[in-house]
């Protein structure tokens, strides 16, 4: 039997970890994933886990340890936001080319300029193209389960990439909901053991990691790379199934809400596609044809999966949490619109809004905004501006 | 155990011929000596941040060393070697590994003294079971000799170059041995390429099986950099003891053991004559330079001295 609780974002994280009960876990202080190490170094202190916890003194530290303790041959994992992740930023780039499956806990805030300590996506989009498997989560209990399921991601030999649990900042981190959680034993089971074929702690065959690579193998090392966060796709769907079989629960790369028979629909990741969805079911219930797009797996980028989702449209808005100052749209609107171009897709007309940057509250009417314009782009089927920011005063 | 030259030579190299570090360089020296300290039962996990020693030992798909080795970044062996025994720790404790696993970090001066300083002060202060070495060579020798925090007054370096206004490097070198020593560690200790490397040694087993964390700072020549003749490594290394500008000395639980005191300690400019990166020093004119260098180095000396509770 599921064990119903209620718990804040961090909390499920933190649990979700225990009961995954890693080798070594390093982390630094910052707001708002602070809890999440909080909590865990409270396992350590209870002898509730056999974890080695390494309160290091930087985020610098925290990822280069956990890559010292992953490569030696054990689990590690650690959390972070915002500021943190852009410190450990050089090492997220070795971490996935020594491919090296730490997970982490991405609670996501706006990146530091200004400073800021509320939520966007800022600091997780910045890290997209640096090799790591990005799971967003909804709600707390996606967290929970994104994080269950991100070691059997992570350490398939297919794969044996890093990866990184998102979900957003206060909004679902400090935020207590209900949850079911898994029981230990169960945890134990699906998530099963680390057993790296080799490994530096292992004496009996000594290896060594790290080394210079220049141009007669770094590029083939790199398209190894590549493959590996191609084959990333397939076993997240196939991890997600056995997952859906022992919880009932249903993951797949992206969640569609109410697409079936919808005229125009929002993109957008994490815990406003709970907004999303409440405005679209008034829209509904006025005969709106409205739907909700969000994707689970940012990294890989599902880009044949959403064409196809997409194509049948007349009209989407890509929501981003963060923007790209490319002067042309955000980082998920560029993906999106990509994967539109190149597998042919031209029907939808796409525009992007800008939203809740620094934390600025997203409130069911600005979800309307959106619909009402996607609505008037059906009818119309002119677009007058592509690239726009949504909530901000002017 | 007392150390036996012959017994140490007959040890089998843990860093095995045909890297490619230049002749007469300190460095591969320096962890030659080190790792004969290893018991050879004993497995190590070994760290280096990105520096010569690391790009010259480990270029894919061969490796120079006969242990487990880890490389990462420049700023952080301390901090990846930190995680590495922290693994070790959990396996251990989960029943999943058998026998003893030692683990060393090396790092050049810059990737010690200056951007690795933060890591390696939070390794070091939690307390793990590790020992770090500095392979000391005053400048930032990989890149094309840039100066460090480790460089010496007035050397000649690419970033501190001796010009027709500024006489090198302005600023005295940080005492990296000294800070770490005042984290209060189980030991530390300065050591240098000597003899029949008996302190080398000594200081690498005490370092090494000392429980709890260690740090190593030894001076590693580069013949690049400080322009001497190759074949001259040992004698440049002596002439720094002889000097009293690397003193030979080691901090345990905080007591203070100078382990060579030169009999007749010799003027520093008997070190510098030796190296090219000085040589605007021995210009008529410059003496005062070369006086400010001594007062300096017999300053330190007489610190040390007093620490050590001979003065």
């Amino acid at each position: 039997m599921a064990i119903r609780e209620r718990l804040s974002g961090n909390e499920a994280t933190a649990i979700a970890m225990k009961q995954i009960n890693p080798d070594v876990v390093a982390a630094f202080p910052i707001t708002p994933s602070t809890e999440v190490p909080q909590y865990f170094s409270a396992f350590v202190a209870d002898g509730t886990v056999d974890t080695e916890f390494v309160a290091v003194e930087s985020e610098h530290s925290a990822m280069s340890a956990c890559i010292g303790a992953q490569a030696a041959g054990g689990r590690a994992m650690t959390a972070t936001s915002a500021n943190g992740l852009a410190l450990m930023w050089e090492l997220l780039y070795i971490a996935a080319s020594s491919r090296l499956p730490i997970v982490m806990a991405a609670i996501n805030r706006a990146l530091s300029g200004p400073i800021n300590i509320h939520n966007d996506h800022s600091d997780t989009m910045g890290a997209r193209d640096s090799g790591w498997i990005q799971l967003f989560s909804e709600t707390n209990q996606e967290a929970y389960d994104n994080m269950l399921m991100a070691h059997r991601i992570a350490e398939n030999p297919d794969v044996m990439l890093p990866l990184m649990v998102c979900q957003d900042g206060f909004i679902t981190s400090h935020a207590i909901e209900n949850i079911e959680l898994l029981e230990d034993d169960k945890v134990k089971a699906f998530v099963g053991e680390y057993k790296p074929q080799y490994y530096p702690l292992n004496k009996e065959t000594p290896i060594a990691v790290g080394p210079l690579d220049l141009q007669p193998h770094y590029f083939e090392h790199k398209k190894q790379q590549a493959e590996a966060m191609k084959n990333a796709k397939k076993v997240i769907l196939e991890v997600s199934e056995e997952f859906y079989k022992l919880t009932g629960r249903k993951y797949g790369l992206f969640e569609e809400y109410k697409t079936d028979d919808a005229d125009v629909v929002v993109v957008l990741l994490n815990s406003t596609a709970g907004t999303a969805k409440y405005v679209a079911d008034q829209f509904r219930a006025q005969g709106k044809k409205v739907g909700v797009i969000k994707p689970r797996v940012y990294r890989p980028f599902p880009v044949d999966e959403i064409a196809e989702a997409l194509s049948k449209f007349k009209a989407v808005a890509v929501l981003d949490k963060a923007d790209s100052f490319n002067a042309a749209g955000g980082p998920l609107f560029t993906d999106v619109t990509s994967a539109l171009y190149s597998k042919g897709v031209f029907g939808p007309k796409v525009i992007n809004y800008i939203y809740g940057l620094g934390g600025r509250d997203v409130k069911a009417d600005d979800i309307e905004v959106v619909y009402n314009k996607l609505l008037d782009i059906a009818k119309t089927g002119k677009v007058e501006s592509v690239y726009n920011y949504l909530g901000v005063r002017e | 155990m007392a150390y036996n030259v012959k017994e140490a030579a007959q040890k089998p190299d843990r860093l095995t011929g045909g890297h490619r570090m230049c002749a007469g360089c300190g460095a591969p020296v320096v962890v030659r000596n080190v790792l004969k300290a290893l018991k050879p039962e004993d497995h190590a996990v070994i760290g280096s941040a990105t520096g010569c020693l690391e790009v010259s030992t480990f270029i894919y798909p061969y490796t120079a060393w006969k242990d487990s080795f880890i490389h990462n970044a420049f700023e952080n062996a301390a901090a990846t070697v930190s995680g590495a025994e922290a693994a070790y720790v959990a396996l251990k404790r989960k029943g999943k590994l058998d026998g003893d696993t030692k683990f060393i970090a090396f790092g050049g001066d810059g990737g010690t003294y200056d951007i690795g300083l933060q890591s390696l002060s939070g390794a070091m202060e939690r307390g793990h079971d590790m020992v770090y070495v500095c392979y000391d060579n005053g400048a930032y020798m990989n890149t094309g000799i840039q100066r460090s925090s480790a460089t010496p007054k007035y050397a000649d370096t690419t970033t501190s170059p001796a010009g027709k206004k500024i006489p090198g490097k302005l600023q005295p070198r940080k005492d990296l041995t000294e800070v770490m020593a005042n984290h209060h560690l189980p030991y530390v200790a300065q050591t240098a390429l000597i003899g029949n490397m008996k302190d080398l040694y000594e200081k690498s087993e005490k370092a090494i099986y000392t429980p709890g964390p260690a740090f190593l700072n030894v001076l590693a020549p580069c013949p690049r950099g400080w322009r001497y003749n190759t074949p001259d490594l040992m004698e440049v290394s002596k002439m720094a003891v002889e000097t009293c500008f690397w003193p030979l000395y080691e901090v345990v639980d905080g007591k203070y053991n100078i382990t060579y005191k030169p009999k007749n300690k010799l003027p520093v400019r008997d070190f510098l004559k030796m190296q090219g990166r000085f040589k605007h020093l021995f210009k008529a004119g410059n003496e005062h330079m070369l006086e400010e260098i001594q007062q300096e180095v017999d300053r330190r000396w007489e610190a040390l001295l007093r620490l050590a509770g001979e003065a």
